[in-house]
């Protein structure tokens, strides 16, 4: 091989090399959503999804069972408020709607807005455990004082794999970002 | 872009490359750069080394007495990156740089000037790392970065100035790496000898190649994971924030994706040049040649797919846990193969232990144990036990500092008489070997047992019950640390041209290129390509 040839054969093999590498930034980029999507539909970490109006219509209570939802709540650092459920757990039918209710009060003294973000475990359980109207669909506001009762619609799925009779529902309130 | 064959015009005058600083600011020489590398992953290991000495020093005695608690989480975190970005990393492109062109015989690396820019980016990585440590002295910041080299979110989105610091040292590095992968990867795939083919190239050339693709395929990955961090810090960005939307844990996944393979990214270039060592001092020829080269194809696809097993109990789905837990242990199929073909090449050979095959046999026994503590860190029952635990602190250090360090140290003593022209202390090279393997092993031995009985790691502090073993594990460091100026010296003083010169081959078993030429080598290695028969 003489001179150029090989000048020649390096730049074209550089030039291969950088798409790889150009491939491999865009497979990060990619990650990203990728794995939003392969939470929401796996229940991996257990994320939730939101919309479960339409799966409610045409449900039946499946009376034979019971599950126990249980429930926690974390206020995370950099937020001055208190924040816990009224009832630490609820026997449920699955497919039968239930009310819970969380109590948040504001300590510090201005208003402060927080965003609670939900997390069911076992993970497994996350894509059967639907929430119909929440208060972490929204930010809530809490001026210096208040104290506010923080509801929530949902029910369990009757496709709930059989293995599971526990469920639990933790809420971490953060302050909230722009 | 310059090329290998430019060297081949400036022959006729190449006794005027620039003197002192310049000559090595401007080199694009592949044995200058080699140098270089390999000089700065010396100093740098010594750095690490240093900072881990003042960890084992705090951990000497229960309670806290010698350093606040945040400035014990800097040094273990600056240790890891050191020791693997600034010492094994450059050990292992310097030793390509100066290996690859005479072990392949070519006149030099193809891409010589992206070579010496890939060298020139790690000391200001270096000193970016190490900054805030100074600026803290002076009232600045809140000192390096504190979160373990994981840099995990959100503790890596709360921390001080030091994170950024590091963000950008990692940037610095990865670039650097991947400027090297490059070069490495055009020098394998088109300037072998002719008639050497890819299945005659030498074993170091095989690893350093799988080595170079996980390298630009998994740095990218790393890369944008501390951007997004960036942003999030500073540009209101919320990947990692769950306030946010984002998800702490896919930090984990991105980190891992490329740390696993990093794995075995410092991994394949010592396995690579272990068995010219092995087949040398057995006087016989590298056992299983193509079963190890499809060992380190087989190694380095599953590398990228095994991540997950380093955060097992972050409360993953059962087959999620189950895939993770297989697939790892699967990885320890191609690597028995491996090691049997390492200890078969030893088998009936008519062996004699110098210094280098003193490392490689220790090393052989010291990885092997490395790897075995791993597949118990793989299994998920096991995991919820051990992790986080100092069991999973004695176990990379079997894989990294044994099986990396100790791999490395073989490599050195081998080539050294190569590079410098010159033989190193042969009884000081036995004691080194010695104490380095005894110390090593003082050290960590007592850390499986800190890890079974419960002792968490990267605290600055721990029950009562744990004394006694911390104890010896810190003597043992001191000693491990201290016998390492044997090296130092032994290195020294071949550079500096003292001890008997040394012959074109010195190792009688010796076989490859780069022995048919003077030792040291001349500045162009091989003007006229040897053919390949
Ligand atoms: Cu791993």
């Amino acid at each position: 091989m003489n001179a150029e040839d090989r000048a020649l054969a390096n730049r074209k093999l550089v030039k291969k090399l950088l798409w790889v590498i150009a491939g491999a930034i865009l497979f990060t980029i990619a990650l990203v959503p990728l794995y939003n999507v392969m939470c929401q539909v796996t229940g991996f970490n257990g994320k939730t999804g939101n919309s479960a109006e339409q799966a409610a219509k045409s449900m039946k209570v499946d009376n034979t069972r019971w599950v126990t939802v249980e429930f926690t709540s974390n206020v995370m650092p950099g937020l001055a408020w208190t924040f816990y459920p009224k009832q630490t757990s609820i026997r449920v039918h699955p497919g039968q709607i239930e009310l819970a209710t969380y109590v948040a009060k504001n300590i510090a003294n201005q208003e402060v807005i927080g965003q609670a973000i939900p997390s069911v475990s076992p993970g497994q359980a996350s894509l059967y455990f639907k929430k119909i109207e929440c208060f972490c669909f929204q930010r809530q506001t809490l001026k210096p004082g208040e104290s506010k009762e923080m509801p929530l619609t949902f029910f369990v799925s009757p496709d709930l794999p059989k293995q599971i009779e526990t469920i639990t529902l933790s809420y971490a309130f953060y302050s909230a970002v722009k | 872009m310059t090329t290998a064959t430019d060297v081949h015009a400036h022959d006729d005058h190449h006794e005027h490359h620039p003197a002192g600083i310049m000559r090595w600011l401007t080199t694009t020489n592949h044995k200058d750069i080699g140098t270089m590398y390999l000089t700065f992953s010396l100093i740098m290991f010594l750095v690490g080394g240093m900072m881990i000495l003042g960890v084992r020093a705090e951990l000497f005695k229960p309670g806290l007495q010698l350093m606040r608690p945040e400035f014990f989480n800097q040094l273990i975190g600056v240790h890891a990156l050191v020791m693997i970005f600034a010492a094994l990393m450059p050990a292992a492109t310097g030793f390509a740089n100066w290996l690859l062109p005479l072990q392949l015989g070519a006149p030099d690396m193809a891409l010589p000037r992206l070579n010496n820019w890939g060298f020139w980016l790690l000391p200001p990585a270096a000193i970016l790392l190490t900054l805030p440590f100074t600026l803290a002295l002076f009232g600045i910041g809140d000192g390096a970065v504190a979160t373990g080299w994981t840099l995990y979110a959100p503790l890596s989105v709360q921390g001080g100035l030091g994170v950024d610091f590091a963000i950008f040292s990692i940037h610095l590095l990865g670039i650097s790496s991947v400027l090297g992968s490059i070069n490495i990867i055009v020098t394998i795939f088109n300037m072998r000898a002719p008639g050497m083919t890819l299945m005659k190239m030498p074993l170091f050339a095989w690893g350093w190649l799988i080595t170079a693709f996980l390298l630009i395929a998994t740095i990218p990955v790393l890369a944008g994971a501390v951007t997004m961090l960036l942003t999030d810090r500073h540009f209101g960005t919320h990947f990692f924030d769950a306030a946010g939307g984002g998800d702490p844990i896919l930090f984990q996944h991105l980190f891992w994706f490329f740390g696993h393979p990093e794995v075995y990214i410092l991994l394949l270039p010592v396995w690579g040049f272990i068995p010219h060592i092995l087949s040398a001092f057995t006087r016989k020829p590298v056992y299983g040649y193509k079963a190890q080269v499809y060992s380190f194809w087989a190694i380095g696809i599953l590398s990228v797919v095994v991540w997950a097993h380093h955060f097992l109990t972050v409360g993953m789905p059962v087959p999620a846990l189950l895939y993770f837990m297989y697939s790892t242990m699967s990885i320890s199929l191609p690597l028995a193969v491996l090691f049997f073909c390492w200890i078969a090449n030893m088998w009936k050979g008519s062996m004699s232990f110098e210094t280098p095959m003193l490392f490689a046999t220790g090393w052989i026994i010291l990885f092997g144990i490395g790897g075995l503590t791993g597949l118990v860190l793989a299994d998920v029952a096991a995991d919820a036990q051990y992790h986080h635990s100092y069991f999973v602190v004695a176990h990379f250090h079997y894989t990294l500092f044994a099986g990396g360090i100790m791999g490395v140290m073989a490599g050195v003593y081998f080539w050294l008489p190569k590079m410098t022209g010159r033989m190193y202390n042969e009884k000081l090279g036995k004691l080194h070997f010695w104490l380095t393997a005894i110390a090593f092993n003082m050290t960590f031995i007592p850390q499986f047992f800190l890890g079974l009985a419960g002792m968490p790691r990267r605290i600055p502090d721990y029950a009562l019950q744990f004394a006694d073993f911390n104890m010896i594990s810190s003597i043992s460091a001191f000693v491990l640390g201290l016998s390492q100026l044997l090296f130092v010296y032994n290195i020294v003083s071949c550079v500096r041209g003292h001890g008997e010169k040394a012959a074109d081959k010195p190792w009688e078993g010796a076989e490859g290129l780069e022995w048919t030429l003077s030792s040291p080598p001349p500045y162009h290695s091989f003007t006229e390509q040897p053919v390949i028969k």
